[in-house]
């Protein structure tokens, strides 16, 4: 007997084949943006804040050097001093899901926070690595777009 | 003691001729399962309920996730 450790999580969040009733519910992973810029803590609020603009968001995940998520920088940093490191404005203990959570799971909580960041489980090296940001605007399109398959 | 795989063995052995078991509840199975997997959930899973699979192909067991 051999034991797929990983299981049913690991082959859906990999876009791997699944059959039944409910297959083809979207899971974070499906809607969650992987183009949000991250930072390390100890860079300068300003030059993290010329990328971030200039990629066009102004939201920034901060990871240490192996992408597991330390916190986030919101809009609001911005405005702070350039030299600042970016470890003083930073927001820690950001919500969070895991990439093979359902959407229609966890609307609920984007309803009241607005998004989420989606990192890996588990207890390897990967768990808290940053895979992307969920947020409610895409949650509910897909939902709704969604929403005549079984829940 | 079983052989702890990944998800490319599985795609590799799957492709190859092995057996894949869901042992979760029939709920869960129904709602959403690995192509082509049988449904043996783990509090029956014992020889007799596995006496109809093939017994010259490697069995490959999965739950819902590491934990």
């Amino acid at each position: 007997m051999h034991d797929f450790v990983g299981g049913k999580a690991d082959w859906a969040v990999h876009g791997l084949p699944l059959e039944g009733r409910t297959a083809g519910r979207r899971r974070a992973i499906d809607v969650a943006r992987k183009d949000i810029p991250t930072c390390g803590p100890h860079e300068r609020l300003g030059y993290v804040r010329n990328r971030v603009q200039a990629a066009g968001h102004d939201l920034c995940i901060v990871v240490n050097e192996r992408g597991i998520v330390l916190g986030r920088l919101r809009r609001d940093c911005w405005e702070r001093e350039a030299e600042a490191p970016v470890e003083d404005c930073m927001e820690l203990g950001p919500p969070t899901t895991r990439p093979d959570h359902f959407l229609h799971e966890v609307i609920q909580r984007l309803r009241k926070v607005g998004s989420l960041l989606v990192t890996w489980y588990g207890r390897d090296e990967d768990g808290g690595r940053l895979v992307g940001v969920l947020f409610r605007a895409d949650a509910e399109r897909v939902l709704q777009e969604n929403e005549r398959l079984p829940r | 003691m079983p052989i702890q795989i990944t998800r490319e063995d599985v795609q590799r052995m799957t492709a190859e001729g092995a057996v894949v078991i869901e042992v979760l509840p029939e709920s869960e199975y129904t709602e959403e399962h690995i192509v082509g997997a049988v449904n043996i959930p783990l509090r029956k899973l014992d020889r007799q309920t596995t006496a109809h699979l093939p017994k010259d192909a490697p069995l490959i067991a999965y739950c819902y996730d590491t934990d």
